[in-house]
């Protein structure tokens, strides 16, 4: 069943959220917006630091506090600002109608108690029902991630499943309480090649079969060629370039967006030399005035240390942050 | 640059006891993790393992560094079994062979000086005074794109990118004639990535060094590997050149595993091969064909008799009873 992409479901407005540290105030997110739509796999490319997992735990208000504190912006899930509830309110939310699946199944399951009571304490927390029918529903919840036999399964310890498998049931959790947006925060860098290709038609299945959104948070542009509708490239708290998946491989706007794409080696054709970016990208907590691209940017100009390049449109439905971008 | 090989694996095995009971151990099965594996690396080339986890690739690397005895089989560096090698032979042969593994964070002592951690194999044989090795530190240190001044810092002081380059200067100071590298790339991030490999092929340009790669990232090895051996449950079972092997993948584990691995483009469409289920466990492998039990096309044959391993055009080899 093709999946039907519907209205806007989540729409983040101008998010800034910053970490008091003792060195500094570190502008992990400053000014991100984005709008996510029913049915829609959203991708957030960057690479570590660029906060994209602040963004996600933004959107759960699952930040590390007191460090962490949204400054700025709003976060509307159907026309709702979440940064308006209680945390009693949010409770209801988080996994009902928002959830995520984290990166490592080894730390996000505890070891010592089974899946079944992981999955059911999920469950109970949005449906008050008799311990049979919690039990019964995390069987289904199993067989949904197509994990063989559930019924004797659900007993198990972590430890007694494959990293595979664990992640199967972290995804169980996630989409047990029938979650509008699912968040997946490098769902498949800890498994083996071939287990991630399982475990990524799984998704496309479950969401096939329930019209989710989906945000994709990853470094591998990979993932988001084989599963992302729209991509969002971050750099250093800020987004650079922002489009449609087709756009964005085939004409990539912003220096940061094209040095990475011709950065990665294909599996499909010879590389004679791979493009490599010189430097790194600077300290959140002492930012540069101008394009945070531009200390590594082969084109940068004087406007570009200056200035901060706001978003230019580039295309249908694709925008870049460049001042190179403007002008063609 | 087809010189005599400058390591030579001969039908190497490691098996490791399973054993249960705390006071009267008894053994109750074998973990084969390498079961009869052999391959070389010329000088100068790059010879890439790719598998997925268990198959064995990491035991490899640890025999060839001498730091597990195999069952059975030899493992030859310049015509050296070097598991029969002592004293001062085995010193020199330390000098020969070095790694460098996947997470820097965790490889480089946090309370050493970077040019100690760079100096150790140096000093280690004791054969240089103290100035030549300074000098050998700051030079390494210049070819791997780090400034000699950086010497005195401590690892914490860098960034990852940074790291693992003091990793490869540590690997590069003796002049070794094979570094094991043991995913090199894969803890780093993606716009560093390219500089480090970038900087072995061209370190393996400039001094002839052989690489052995250990790699589950598929395009990782077409960039930088001249020949390509796939693992499986401990055995090889296809290599051949790089060229060859992505263009022309013969085992049906080979295709399966490069059908899953992510397009550089959506408009790239593979033929979707999806293996049923997971890895067995090596401690009681599936007979015959240690495939058969996720392979699509497994014959009666295949569960009985294991394949012997063939060469279908030159270079290329491949262990399944299709051929």
């Amino acid at each position: 069943m093709p999946r039907k992409i519907g209205d806007v479901i989540l729409d983040v407005d101008d998010l800034h959220t910053y970490c008091f540290t003792r060195w500094g105030v570190v502008k992990a997110v400053d000014g991100v917006s984005f709008a996510l739509r029913e049915g829609e796999a959203l991708g957030i490319v960057g690479e570590s630091g660029c906060g994209k997992t602040m963004t996600a735990l933004s959107l759960l208000r699952l930040l590390p506090r007191p460090v962490a504190r949204i400054v700025k912006g709003s976060i509307r899930l159907e026309g709702e600002n979440l940064l308006d509830k209680t945390e009693r309110e949010m409770r209801a939310i988080r996994g009902r109608r928002i959830s995520m699946i984290l990166q490592d199944p080894q730390t996000s399951l505890n070891p010592v108690f089974t899946i079944g009571n992981q999955l059911i304490e999920a469950i109970q927390i949005h449906h008050d029902d008799g311990h049979r029918s919690l039990v019964r529903r995390a069987i289904d919840g199993l067989k949904q991630v197509r994990v063989a036999a559930p019924d004797r399964r659900v007993h198990d310890y972590p430890h007694q499943m494959s990293g595979g498998m664990k992640q199967r049931v972290v995804g169980a959790i996630a989409i047990s309480c029938e979650p509008r947006v699912i968040i997946a925060d490098e769902p498949t860098t800890s498994l083996d090649v071939t287990i991630q290709a399982q475990y990524l038609r799984l998704l496309r299945e479950i969401q096939e079969a329930t019209n989710l959104s989906l945000i994709f948070i990853t470094h591998d542009f990979g993932i988001v060629a084989k599963m992302c509708d729209r991509v969002m490239v971050m750099y250093a708290g800020r987004v650079v370039e922002s489009g449609s998946v087709r756009d964005i491989f085939n004409h990539p706007s912003h220096p940061y967006t094209q040095a990475l794409l011709s950065s990665v080696p294909s599996m499909d054709e010879d590389v004679e030399r791979l493009y490599s970016i010189a430097g790194q990208p600077p300290a959140l907590w002492d930012l540069p005035a101008g394009c945070r691209f531009a200390a590594r940017c082969p084109h940068a100009e004087d406007r570009c240390r200056q200035e901060y390049p706001p978003a230019f449109t580039v295309g249908d439905d694709h925008t870049a942050a460049c001042w190179k971008a403007a002008r063609t | 640059m087809s010189a005599a090989p400058v390591l030579r694996v001969q039908e190497l095995k490691k098996h490791f006891a399973v054993t249960q009971g705390l006071v009267w151990t008894k053994v109750v099965g074998w973990v084969k993790a390498v079961d009869g594996i052999s391959f070389s690396v010329p000088q100068g080339e790059t010879l890439a393992i790719v598998g997925e986890s268990g198959c064995g690739k990491t035991t490899t690397a640890k025999l060839i560094l001498r730091l597990e005895e195999p069952t059975e089989g030899h493992v030859l560096v310049d015509g050296h079994d070097i598991h029969t090698l002592t004293g001062a032979a085995l010193k020199r042969y330390r000098t020969t062979v070095q790694a460098v593994f996947q997470d820097p964070w965790s490889s480089l002592s946090p309370r050493m000086r970077v040019r100690d951690i760079v100096a150790e194999p140096l000093v280690i044989n004791g054969e240089l005074s103290e100035p030549t090795v300074k000098a050998r530190v700051a030079e390494t240190l210049e070819r791997v794109g780090l400034r000699p001044q950086q010497a005195n810092l401590y690892p914490h002081e860098f960034s990852g990118g940074q790291r693992q380059r003091i990793a490869v200067a540590s690997a590069l100071v003796s002049n070794p004639k094979l570094i094991i590298l043991d995913e090199p790339v894969s803890a780093l991030d993606v716009s560093i990535r390219a500089q480090i490999m970038n900087l072995l092929v061209d370190l393996q340009r400039q001094y002839g060094v052989s690489y052995l790669l250990i790699a589950h990232h598929l395009a990782t090895t077409r960039y930088m590997a001249n020949e390509v051996a796939v693992m499986y449950l401990g055995k090889i079972v296809e290599r051949a050149r790089t060229k060859e092997l992505f263009k022309n993948p013969l085992h049906p584990y080979t295709k399966a595993l490069f059908s899953a691995a992510l397009p550089a483009h959506p408009d790239v469409v593979r033929e979707e091969i999806l293996l049923p289920g997971e890895v067995p466990s090596p401690i009681n492998p599936p007979s015959g064909c240690r495939f058969h039990t996720r392979c699509p096309f497994a014959m009666p044959q295949c569960a009985e008799v294991e394949p012997k391993e063939q060469e279908m055009t030159p270079g290329h080899m491949v262990a399944c009873h299709l051929y």
